[in-house]
């Protein structure tokens, strides 16, 4: 299929679906519509509020911090999941007795996490930086832990016959196959980072596009909640282009990401 | 004597020691349930200064075994190894290693696996770049230089997993079926490409293979070993085919064919009990 008849097919994927919508939930039948605009909004009045957001500017905040949040998280997260899924895999001793604890934490449903998060840094950004944390933290860790363990052990014999010890093992072989391992899990990562974040401003905060949909279902503003998922998930759709983009230029040497010189 | 002409002399004689000696060695594995796999058992060989002497043998007879005692990635449960005269302890250094599989860095580019070698010796970024691009255009492949190795043909990568080793000047050099995966013309060229890379300095070789014509057309002598477990050597000839030779010409000649079909009359007894 070609690419515009693809974009073709999508586009008309969404406005048939919003068509549906602002026809179910606009005309009356027998005097009522059959999505009430009460539990539905109507696509008009969406796109007036999410219009109404951007033009009044309210909108640029809420996003600001969401977006700082989740960088934050991912950054922190990903840092200490290398670090530790590195050093986890070079001394199985190590990873040996912290295996049923990690199993542990990771079971956890993360959500459980965010009271106590809140007690302990507050209703600012870093509850739900924390939150984030624990979401990217377990995913680096895995990818760079299955990275470092699943070295091609011909590879290995040949970095050993070229004349490499350990540090230049570490810097030419563990370090490249960590790394490459932890940018393919970097979309579910990333993801991860504004799920917890999103998740901890709506449990509790002040601000961000989470704290905007948590007010608006407070008071039954529909249209709201709407505005602001439209506006999340443009947000994640962004931040995912611009994942793509990051990991196109890192991972040049995989087959699955090959140019077409060949 | 004094203290400095007996080192002198040491020198000398190390100098002339025979690069591979492998004498009685033995080399068994413990399986998961305990039970013992021996797989080579009581094997000696030489590979003379210059030599280039191949193993063959049925698959999965030791022969890689055989080649990664003497590249001292394992250890022999018997027997001793020398190189150059002195026991082995840990890895070879003197040798360089062709593996069968794919062994290139997946993320270094062609030209930087070359020079990786040169850059772990301590050489300088800059000049071992240079003389892994000298090495590159020698086999061929000065345009490849930039891509990465899944971008590469096999016969290509091959080329580059042979300067990889190549450029570090081993003074030994153990291949493992090294063009096993590749298809009959690539092997051909890549023959005749290390004959003639070979032929400029000629370094020891211990070249292992279950191809014999690939052996003979290649090899100084030729050393066959019998069907595993306990594989043990069990003929060595000597190939007088003059040199240099081309490898695809040199099958015409009469003295390859009778020794081809002296040597396969005893490897095809071993190679059948692999099927029997």
């Amino acid at each position: 299929m070609s690419r515009a008849k693809l974009l073709l097919l999508q586009v008309i994927v969404a406005l048939t679906v919003i068509g549906l919508w602002h026809v179910l939930s606009t005309d009356e039948y027998l005097g009522v519509a059959v999505l009430p605009p009460f539990f539905f909004s109507t696509p008009g009045e969406v796109v007036a509020r999410i219009a109404k957001l951007f033009v009044g500017g309210t909108i640029w905040r809420h996003l600001w911090v969401t977006l700082a949040e989740s960088m934050l998280a991912f950054a922190i997260g990903a840092t200490a999941g290398v670090l530790i899924g590195f050093w986890f895999a070079r001394k199985p001793a190590i990873a040996a007795v912290f295996d049923p604890y990690v199993k542990m934490i990771n079971a956890l449903p993360r959500v459980v996490l965010a009271p106590i998060f809140t007690l302990w840094f507050g209703l600012g950004i870093w509850s739900k930086v924390a939150l984030g944390v624990t979401l990217v933290f377990f995913i680096v860790f895995f990818s760079v832990y299955q990275g470092v363990k699943e070295v091609s052990p011909t590879v290995l014999a040949n970095a050993r016959m070229l004349g490499m010890n350990d540090r230049a093992l570490m810097r030419h072989v563990y370090w490249p196959s960590a790394l490459s391992w932890m940018f393919s899990s970097l979309h579910t990562s990333v993801g991860f980072a504004v799920v917890g974040a999103v998740v901890g401003e709506y449990l509790g905060s002040a601000a961000g596009l989470g704290y905007l949909i948590q007010q608006a279902e407070g008071i039954f503003d529909v249209a709201g909640v709407f505005a602001g998922m439209f506006i999340l998930a443009a947000f994640v759709l962004a931040i995912d282009g611009a994942v793509t983009v990051v990991e196109r230029r890192l991972l040049v040497w995989r087959p699955d990401h090959a140019d077409t010189r060949k | 004597m004094t203290g400095a002409a007996l080192s002198n002399g040491q020198v000398a004689s190390k100098a002339r020691a025979v690069p591979v000696e492998l004498r009685n060695v033995t080399v068994a594995f413990r399986l998961a349930g305990g039970s013992i796999y021996t797989a080579v058992e009581n094997a000696s060989l030489t590979v003379g200064a210059g030599e280039f002497v191949a193993i063959v043998g049925p698959t999965g007879c030791g022969k890689s075994t055989l080649l990664n005692v003497t590249a001292g990635l394992l250890a022999p449960s018997s027997g001793l190894v020398e190189i150059f005269g002195s026991p082995l302890s840990g890895l070879n250094r003197t040798a360089g290693y062709l593996f069968q599989s794919d062994a290139l860095f997946p993320w270094k580019t062609a030209l930087e696996n070359v020079a990786i070698g040169l850059e772990i010796a301590g050489a300088p970024a800059a000049d071992a770049r240079k003389r892994a691009a000298a090495w590159m255009a020698r086999v061929g492949l000065a345009e490849f230089a930039s891509r990465y190795p899944h971008m590469l043909s096999g016969g290509q990568r091959k080329r580059v997993a042979l300067v990889q080793v190549l450029i570090r000047d081993p003074r030994i050099l153990l291949m493992d079926e090294p063009f096993g995966p590749l298809d009959a013309q690539t092997r051909q060229i890549m023959g005749n490409l290390l004959l003639d890379l070979w032929s400029a300095d000629r370094k020891a070789v211990l070249f292992v293979t279950h191809d014999l014509e690939e052996a003979i057309a290649l090899c100084d002598r030729v050393v066959i070993m019998s069907a595993g477990p306990a594989a043990r050597i069990i003929g060595d000839w000597t190939v007088t085919l003059q040199r240099p030779r081309d490898i695809a010409e040199v099958r015409h000649e009469k003295v390859f064919q009778d020794l081809h079909r002296e040597i396969w009359g005893i490897l095809k007894a071993e190679v059948m009990k692999g099927y029997a």
